[in-house]
C-alpha cells in the first residue's frame, strides 16, 4: 500500500505521525499542519528536503529533530536540487541493485518557503522542474520572510505592511503585485501543479497524493497562515485560511500536463476581500480612507483571475 | 516528568536547551541525528508508544512552558470528529483507532486552533488558564447553547 485512505477524517486519522511535536514553530503556525498532513498522506518512506525557512530551523534546533523521516538540511536555495539528486542517487542504486531493500517504496518531497521558491531558489527549482525528476515541492506561502523578520518576499501581495515595505504617510506598504508562481510552473510542462490549502484538509490531502503518485516533477503551492507577521490570534490559523478561500484571495485549483485546469473549491458565498483584509493586522493601514484605491484594486486583481481561471477550466487547452 | 495519556517513560523529561548538550564536534557519524535507535524501517506502521525513539528526537523533549492557557478535553461530548487532529500544528492530540484519547501536555503549546475547529455543542474542548486542574476545569463545563432565531 503505498497512499492511505482518505475517505474521511476518522480514517485519516489512524494514520501515525512522522511528525514530532516539540518543535519549535510559534503556536498556530500552519506549516506543520501541511507538513503533518503530507506525511499521513502515505505510509512510503520519504525522502525530506528543506530549504532554510521557519519549518527547516524551527523542526532541526540542535540536539532535536522532530522529523521521523530520512531529512536534508540544506542551503535557502537548494532543497529542489538535494531532492533531486537524492532521487537520481536513489533511481541509479536500484539499478544496479546496491540499495539495502531494493522494493521499498520511496518518495521524494522538497520543502521551501515562499522566499525561498518565489526568490532565491527559484533557478534551482526551475532547473529541476525542467530536469524533470521525480519528487515533489512543495512552497509553505506565507507571503514573507517570516524567519528573518518580515521583510517582503515577490509572493507578499500588493498593500501589505512588511519590515521592508512599511506603510506610513508616504506608502501604503509592498507596491508591486504578488507573483503567479502556479503559472510560473504550469509553464514548466510539470505533470502536477496546484494551489492548496489546509482548511479544505481533503482536497490537500488529494492533491499531496496525486502529487507523490505522479511520475516527474510536481509542484504545490500551500497557503500557510503567520500569525507573527500577519498579526492575528493563533487560534484563528484556520479561520484565516477559510477567509482566504473564501475571498478567492487563494482559489484551489490544480494544473495538470501545464494546460487542463481544474478548479477544486468554489465557495458558495464568495465573500469581498475587506473580510480577508481586515481580519489581518497586515493589513490594517489599508482601511483609511487615503488607501480605498488599493483595496479597489486588490478586488479588482482577484475578479480578474477569478474570471481567468474559470475560463481556462472550461477551456481545457 | 508527566506519564500522560500514553504512560511511557520515554516523555517530557526534558525541557529544550536545559540538558547536558553533545558537543557539535562529538556527534557520530558527521552530522547525523537519528530519530530512532536501532532499525527505523516500516515506522509509518507502528505507533508512538511502540517507537524506539532516540535522545534526539524531539518527542522526548517538552515545550510546556510556552503554554498560559491550555485546552481540556470534554469526552462526554466529542463526537470523534477528528477535526482537531488534522489541525493540531503539534501533534498533540493522541487519537487511536479512530478515537480521540485526549491531549498531550508535554507537546501542546496552547494556540486554541482545536477549540476553535470543534463543531460541537458546547464544545468539547476549551481553553482554561494553566493553574486550573483539568477536573475542576470539567466541572465548569458549559451548558448547550440554545440556537437563537
Amino acid at each position: 500500500m503505498a497512499i492511505t485512505s482518505i475517505k474521511n477524517l476518522k480514517e485519516f486519522s489512524t494514520n501515525n505521525d512522522r511528525f514530532e511535536g516539540s518543535h519549535l514553530l510559534c503556536p498556530g503556525c500552519a506549516h506543520s499542519m501541511i507538513v503533518r498532513e503530507l506525511m499521513n498522506c502515505t505510509d512510503d518512506n520519504l525522502v525530506i528536503a528543506s530549504n532554510t525557512g521557519c519549518l527547516e530551523v524551527s523542526t532541526a534546533v540542535y540536539p532535536y529533530t522532530s522529523w521521523d523521516t530520512s531529512w536534508i538540511h540544506i542551503g535557502f536555495e537548494n532543497a529542489a536540487t538535494a531532492a533531486s539528486c537524492a532521487e537520481s542517487m536513489y533511481k541509479a542504486r536500484k539499478r544496479k541493485g546496491t540499495l539495502k531493500d531494493n522494493d521499498a517504496p520511496v518518495k521524494f518531497v522538497a520543502f521551501g518557503g515562499d522566499g525561498s521558491t518565489y526568490d532565491i531558489g527559484f533557478q534551482w527549482l526551475s532547473g529541476a522542474m525542467e530536469r524533470g525528476h521525480d519528487f515533489t515541492y512543495i512552497c509553505l506561502d506565507n507571503e514573507n520572510y517570516a524567519n528573518t523578520g518580515g521583510q517582503r518576499s515577490s509572493a507578499t501581495p500588493i498593500g501589505a505592511n512588511t519590515s521592508t515595505a512599511q506603510a506610513g504617510s508616504h506608502s501604503y506598504g509592498k507596491k508591486q503585485k504578488k507573483k503567479d508562481i502556479v503559472a510560473i510552473m504550469a509553464a514548466h510542462g510539470a505533470p502536477y501543479v496546484a494551489q492548496l490549502a489546509p482548511n479544505k484538509w481533503k482536497s490537500m490531502a488529494k492533491g499531496f497524493q496525486k502529487a507523490l503518485e505522479t511520475e516527474g516533477p510536481c509542484f504545490i503551492n500551500t497557503v500557510s497562515a503567520c500569525t507573527t507577521e500577519w498579526k492575528f490570534d493563533p487560534k484563528d490559523t484556520i479561520h484565516i485560511t477559510d477567509l482566504a478561500t473564501d475571498t478567492l484571495m487563494f482559489p484551489i485549483y490544480e494544473i495538470i500536463d501545464g494546460h487542463e485546469l481544474n478548479i477544486l473549491y468554489r465557495p458558495k458565498n464568495i465573500l469581498k476581500v475587506e473580510d480577508y483584509l481586515g481580519a489581518q493586522g497586515r493589513y490594517r493601514h489599508l482601511f483609511k480612507p487615503e488607501n480605498k484605491h488599493v483595496i479597489e484594486r486588490i478586488q479588482s486583481d482577484i475578479d480578474k483571475n477569478w474570471e481567468m481561471l474559470q475560463r481556462r477550466e472550461e477551456a481545457r487547452i | 516528568m508527566s506519564t500522560g495519556v500514553l504512560g511511557t517513560d520515554k516523555r517530557g523529561i526534558r525541557e529544550l536547551g536545559a540538558e547536558e548538550k553533545v558537543g557539535w564536534d562529538e556527534v557520530t557519524r558527521g552530522v547525523v541525528l537519528n530519530s530512532f535507535d536501532g532499525e527505523a524501517l516500516d515506522i509509518a506502521h507502528k505507533k508512538a508508544e511502540e517507537r524506539d525513539y532516540s535522545d534526539f528526537n524531539s518527542y522526548v523533549a517538552t515545550v510546556a512552558s510556552w503554554r498560559i492557557i491550555k485546552p481540556v478535553f470534554n469526552r462526554d461530548i466529542c463526537i470523534d470528529c477528528q477535526n482537531c487532529w488534522v489541525w493540531c500544528p503539534d501533534t498533540s492530540i493522541i487519537s487511536r483507532d479512530k478515537q480521540m484519547l485526549g491531549i498531550d501536555y508535554d507537546h501542546c503549546k496552547g494556540c486554541g486552533v482545536c477549540v476553535e475547529v470543534c463543531p460541537t455543542n458546547p464544545k468539547s474542548l476549551l481553553m482554561f488558564s494553566e493553574a486550573k486542574e483539568n477536573e475542576d476545569a470539567l466541572e465548569e463545563w458549559p451548558e448547550k447553547e440554545k440556537k437563537t432565531k
